[in-house]
């Protein structure tokens, strides 16, 4: 205490403050006091912290951490920001839910409201694909236009986009084209013949072996894309008369086709997206332009307990 | 020691040295060493295991690629993103990456829960020349995958390394590596993939991933990969997790 008595008395000459006592060199540190208001701040966010600790989340303990007095979480955070969308969104929702498909296309309300959430949903999930704007790809259909593969009713564009085409569900959609080359089920010539005719089929000339090809079409591929080559919607068969081609109409093209067979695939997007998206995509689909009309255009979506066969009826042909 | 003193504390450069680290070590010991208890941050959940051989060398590509620079492979729980990827990720998710592949930058899309979304075709043809598909992408072709054979004959040395990390590979794992990457490039047609199944669940996805019968290629390493990516956890059982988020994982 000596030792700090000595420096109380020692006082800068210039400034006329205390000095720490502290000396380097023959520099001495002065001792002005904090400002008040700094001060205060120090002691406010101390005992804000205090608070903090025992509101929030704070402290990691050996078996979890300590909870905090208010409860709060991540994912209750979540879960409250997520509930604030659902009712924004009810008052179009409860109505959406009830609503069969004919009253959403008729009511320009529960109509715009589908669309909206089809539209973001598209380019979130589906547009990595066929495109933001829909049109397709090599492989991927256009969906813009009126040649469906599976059926361009409401119904069938919801099946497909519920359970997806060769995906790892149950009820997906799955058809397998023989590779008639690979696996050896028609000779080189003979898949030459029938790609040959495939190709009069939407215009091309009339080759020699027309013939022949027309009879190897008759016996190897009408069972599924018909015999006027037009196809069959209940095994996503495409039409090969209407010069629309998912894997190039190109004569090589469609050799690979034969030879190797194609089949392209799509996820069972109601494992991922809930029902009123799925619907809500379905109903955008199927506006884009090629949307066919239904039979029975009183139909309800599937989760109704209406009958889900009649709807789901693939046999509707143009 | 009394407060006029720390001129003593000063002066001494060691004194000081070794009482700074006893002052930030405090810190550690508290907020680091509960961490070091997996069951303080893992939330228990049910359908996650190890990565199979095949997707462990798609995993190994990806680091060298070095894919995380530009995509994430976690979902935070914010209302955007999971719209937008799905449920947030879990700890439980992660836990047995080493190293953990949760990136901090998204040039391109998170994906942690890219596994399903899109076709085996699509994500080769998209690695092959990503334009084909999206065609503002800026991603870097990846069209060398095809060629390049897997590495598989050292993945029973990377399942036994990860094994010493705690990733629960059993001693049939590690025997059986190549040939259980083997049966999942080959898909159904091998007999192999009875095993495979035993191994490592029903649900693992044995297939050709990249359209090439003749070659595994890293490209069917790295879809095998991608396609597995927050695909494991039995999400029916999820609403347990989330209160237990509540309180804190404790049991």
């Amino acid at each position: 205490m000596s030792d700090n008595e000595e420096h109380k008395k020692e006082v800068d000459d210039v400034s006329g403050v205390e000095t720490t006592g502290h000396e380097w060199d023959g520099l001495k540190e002065l001792n002005n006091p904090l400002p008040r208001w700094w001060v205060w701040v120090f002691l406010i966010c101390i005992l804000w912290s205090v608070w903090y600790f025992v509101v929030y989340p704070a402290w990691p303990t050996l078996s979890g951490h300590t909870k905090g007095t208010a409860g709060y979480t991540q994912y209750k955070e979540l879960a409250e920001s997520q509930k604030e969308i659902v009712q924004r969104q009810a008052t179009y929702l409860e109505r959406f839910e009830k609503a069969s498909n004919e009253e959403v296309l008729n009511d320009p309300e529960l109509y715009a409201f589908a669309m909206a959430g089809g539209k973001s949903a598209f380019k979130d999930n589906c547009a990595t694909c066929h495109g933001t704007g829909a049109q397709g790809g090599m492989g991927y259909p256009n969906l813009n236009d009126d040649d469906w593969l599976w059926g361009g009713k409401l119904s069938d564009i919801h099946q497909t986009l519920e359970y997806g085409i060769r995906a790892d569900n149950l009820d997906s959609r799955v058809s397998q084209m023989p590779a008639f080359g690979k696996d050896g089920l028609l000779k080189k010539e003979e898949v030459d013949a029938v790609v040959d005719y495939v190709l009069t089929l939407s215009g091309g000339h009339h080759k020699d072996s027309y013939d022949q090809g027309k009879e190897i079409f008759g016996q190897q591929c009408a069972s599924c894309h018909a015999a006027d080559g037009k196809g069959l919607q209940e095994f996503g068969a495409p039409n090969l008369t209407d010069k629309i081609w998912l894997y190039g109409g190109d004569r090589q093209s469609i050799y690979e086709t034969v030879y190797n067979a194609r089949a392209g695939m799509m996820p069972a997007w109601g494992e991922r997206l809930d029902k009123n998206t799925i619907r809500q995509l379905a109903i955008y689909i199927h506006q884009l332009g090629g949307g066919e009309k239904d039979d029975t255009y009183s139909e309800t979506v599937p989760s109704d307990d209406t009958n889900i066969q009649d709807n789901n009826d693939p046999s509707h042909q143009e | 020691m009394s407060w006029s003193n720390h001129e003593h504390l000063e002066k001494n450069a060691l004194l000081l040295l070794v009482l700074v680290i006893v002052v930030i070590s405090i810190g550690g010991i508290v907020e680091i060493i509960p961490l070091f208890r997996k069951e303080t941050v893992i939330e228990p959940v049910t359908g996650m295991r190890p990565y199979t051989p095949l997707e462990l060398a798609g995993q190994n590509i990806y680091i060298r690629e070095n894919c995380m620079a530009c995509h994430s492979q976690q979902i935070r729980p914010l209302r955007d993103e999971v719209v937008r990827y799905g449920h947030y990720s879990l700890a439980a998710e992660s836990m047995y990456d080493h190293p953990f592949l949760w990136g901090s930058k998204r040039t391109g899309p998170d994906l942690a829960r890219v596994g399903g979304k899109y076709s085996d075709e699509w994500h080769k043809a998209h690695l092959v020349e990503p334009r084909d598909l999206v065609p503002e992408s800026i991603m870097p072709s990846y069209s060398f995958l095809l060629k390049r054979g897997a590495k598989l004959h050292d993945l029973d040395k990377h399942l036994a390394t990860l094994k010493t990390l705690g990733v629960p590979y059993t001693d049939e794992m590690i025997e059986n590596a190549e040939k259980d990457a083997i049966a999942q490039a080959h898909g159904e047609a091998r007999s192999e993939i009875g095993g495979l199944q035993e191994r490592y669940g029903e649900k693992v996805n044995a297939r050709d991933f990249d359209g090439q019968p003749n070659i595994i290629s890293e490209m069917d390493a790295l879809i095998a990969y991608l396609q597995v990516l927050g695909t494991m956890v039995d999400f029916n059982a999820i609403k347990d997790v989330e209160d237990i988020g509540e309180t804190g994982g404790a049991e």
